[in-house]
Order: C-alpha cells, then structure tokens, then sequence
C-alpha cells in the first residue's frame, strides 16, 4: 500500500495561496494549452464557426476536466500503474456520455452541430495529459484548480477564436439561448446597396487554424520567452 | 465504384486534418522529420483499416436500436447507443494493444517502424473520429466501412508526410521570431486546408 505524503503536512493551506494561484494562471498564458503546450486542438478548431457552439464546448470541456481531475486524483492511489491509460478512458468516456445525454436534451441543436466533436472530447488531448500529468500525483484540491486554469486557458483561446471567426464571417454574434444576432444593419451589406460584405472566407475550416496561428504570433510577440528556435 | 469514391473522399474531400482537424495534436508534434511522420501516418492507417470495421459490427450487432434482435426477437426495442463512446473507446484501446503484440511478434521488422507510434494512437483524435464518422453516416455495409477506415488513414497520412516535408524546408527559411515553430506550421496548415477546399466541389 502506497502512503500519502500529503498526512506529513499538518499545516493547512489557505484556498488562494502562492502556489494554487499559479496553478491557475499558469495554463492561462505562459503554459496554455493550445498555444503552447499544443494539447486539444483536435476538437477546439472544429467548432468555433459560432460562439455559441464553442461556448458550450469550452462549458463540456470544463466539466469533464474538472470531474475527471477530481475522479482521477481521489483513485490515483488505487488504479495499477500499467492499465491507468484505459481507466482514465473509460472515466472520461463516461462523463462524456453524461455530457452528451444532457445536450441532447437541453440543447439540441447545438448537440446536432457539435455531432461527433462532443464524443472526441474523450481523446481531447488537454483531458488526458492533465490526468496523467497532474492528477495522478495530487490531491484533489489542487487537481480542482489546475483542471480550471487548463479549462479556461482552452476556453478563452476557442471564445476568442469564434468571437473573430463569428464577426467577420457572419456579422453577427451567438449565445446559447439566445440564437444568432446580426448587428450589423441590414443595408450596409453590398446586396442592398450598402458597401460591406461578410468574409466567408473566415467560415471555411483552414481559417481556424490561421486566426489560432496569429494568436500565438501576438503572445509570442509579447512574451520573448515563449520563442521557439 | 461506390468503394473507390468512398477511399477519395476520405482522402482528399473530408480530409481529416484539413476539413475536420482529427488527429492535430500528434499532427503537430510528430511532423519535425519525415521519416517519424511516415511511421506515424502508416500506424493511423494500419489502425483505422482494423478499428472502423470491428466498431462497423460492434455498431450494428450491439449497440443500434434493434441492432440486438439476432439474440432474441424480444430485444429488438433495446437501444444501447449511449454506450457507444465507452465501447469504442475501449475496441480502439484493447485493439492498439493487441495489434501491438501482434505485430512485435510476427512481424518484427514493421515492429521496429510502427512500435513506438502504436501506443501514442489510442489517444488520437482521428482514430476514435473515424469510428464516431462511421456511426454518423451509416454505410450500408462492412466493406463500406472499411474502406472509408483506409481513406481516412491514407488522408492523414498525406497530411502528414506533406506538412512534415514542409517543416523540413521551412527550417532554412526566414520566418519571423515569434511564429517560428508552432505559429507558422498553425499558419502553412491552414494554407494547406484552403488548397484541399478545392476538392469539395468534386462529385465522384
């Protein structure tokens, strides 16, 4: 039987302390996970034609994540060392299942054009490497706060990228319930006289990929330390 | 000719790196050199052709509404499609195991090429895509299924022998500081994805 180390510290932390803080801003800039760590990308470019689908992706990804951080880290003593990868599938695979019968229910539409990217949340490579990276070895009050920061940090990079795809390529803005606004008025668009166009360029698949490409180009631009060689 | 416009499309038309993104992660960290992009594009492919068929059946002798009445007429309103994501999950994993063991057993020398890759694939995107595609578009039969299995292992594999061959180059080029690395293979796949849009309008 393996000993928890963590009895031989009596002293308690408090919840915002030095290093929780970091846990969570870390995957935030400098460790995020799309942009630097390249982790989950599979299924974060797919979805991000509208905000709203990615809105409710980043929401699923967050609760997997931090379920699945919490699930994990209370059996990391229990599970073998050499089957670990399959149980960590099937405990992802299974909150996904959860995460897929409640879209079918409360959203359905969104369920219907997230098809098969609700499922690869299971392969979502963020899920599994904070897993094996972090929650294998922690307790669950910190596996709680490193699987927000990696949550958010894969959220704002996928709202961000949605929001701009959204704009350009639609005029327009989606939440969940809220169906698509189109702010723009109607006839500044070229078809009734006016002088603007949607890029439609910016709905088509590869343009994901370059707006995610210019993101890192501005935070590796801000931060030098980020340059690869 | 329906078997070769299913291998097609899966290989240029619904390509899974450009038109669905399937498989990014290992795409990206695998392409530095050709000849590990080859390995690990002929590991996807090897593993898809054995998955989608085996999925194929599990889908259509398990798991579908009625799929269970060759048991027993009264199972024929049993629907097991929740489980599908934890079935397949676990056909991808066990499978990569035993071709695994299969191959280093038999076929030593294709064991030297694909045997690191192997374990790195129960966890790719694409493998499990090309599964929960099958499921989506219901082909009419195995062979069906295996085929587009094929196709789609043979487009990622173009993906990325083609992406690996650029990162090669581009290494003597002068890309600026901040995009060198991940921003410009983001960027050059992206370029990539718009050259594949082409062949969307092509019907076969």
């Amino acid at each position: 039987m393996s000993t928890d180390n963590s009895l031989a510290t009596p002293k308690r932390e408090s919840l915002f302390s030095k290093k929780n803080r970091k846990l969570l801003k870390d995957p935030l800039s400098d460790s995020n996970p799309i942009t630097i760590q390249v982790l989950g990308i599979c299924s974060a470019l797919a979805i991000t034609v509208q905000l709203q689908q990615a809105v409710i992706m980043s929401l699923s990804v967050l609760f997997v994540m931090i379920s699945g951080n919490v699930i994990v880290s209370l059996l990391r003593n229990l599970i073998p060392d050499r089957i670990r990868i399959i149980v960590q599938l099937v405990i992802v695979a299974s909150l996904v299942i959860i995460v897929d019968e409640v879209l079918k229910a409360y959203q359905p539409d969104i369920s219907e054009k997230l098809s098969v990217f609700v499922g690869l949340i299971i392969t979502n490579c963020i899920i599994m490497g904070r897993l094996e990276a972090f929650a294998l070895a922690n307790k669950p009050g910190p596996s709680v706060f490193d699987a927000i920061g990696n949550g958010m940090g894969y959220a704002w990079v996928l709202l961000v990228v949605s929001i701009v795809r959204e704009i350009f390529g639609s005029g327009a803005i989606s939440l969940p319930g809220m169906g698509q606004v189109k702010f723009l008025p109607q006839d500044w668009f070229i078809a009734s006289g006016g002088f603007y166009e949607n890029n439609n360029f910016m709905i088509l698949p590869p343009m994901a990929l370059v707006v995610v490409g210019i993101i890192i180009w501005i935070q590796r631009s801000s931060n030098e330390a980020l340059i690869e060689d | 000719m329906e078997y070769f416009s299913i291998f097609v499309k899966g290989i240029f038309v619904e390509n899974m790196i450009f038109a669905y993104f399937l498989g990014m992660c290992s795409y990206l960290a695998v392409s530095k050199t050709v000849k590990t992009a080859n390995g690990l594009g002929l590991a996807v492919i090897f593993v898809l052709g054995i998955t989608v068929p085996i999925n194929y059946l599990l889908e259509n002798y398990v798991l579908q509404e009625g799929a269970l009445a060759w048991l027993d007429p009264d199972f024929a309103t049993v629907d097991l499609s929740f489980l599908s994501y934890i079935m397949f999950i676990a056909v991808i994993a066990s499978m990569v195991q035993l071709v695994e063991m299969i191959v280093e057993k038999f076929a030593p020398a294709l064991y030297g090429a694909l045997g690191i890759f192997l374990p790195l694939i129960a966890v790719n995107c694409s493998i499990l895509g090309g599964a929960l595609f099958m499921q989506e578009r219901q082909y009419p039969s195995i062979g069906e299924a295996t085929i587009f299995g094929l196709g789609s292992g043979v487009g990622w594999w173009l993906a990325i022998v083609a992406i690996a061959a650029i990162r090669e180059k581009i290494r003597y080029s002068n890309v600026p500081a901040p995009l060198q690395g991940l921003g410009i293979t983001y960027i050059i796949t992206g370029l990539m994805g718009i050259a594949f849009m082409s062949f969307m309008g092509i019907e076969i």
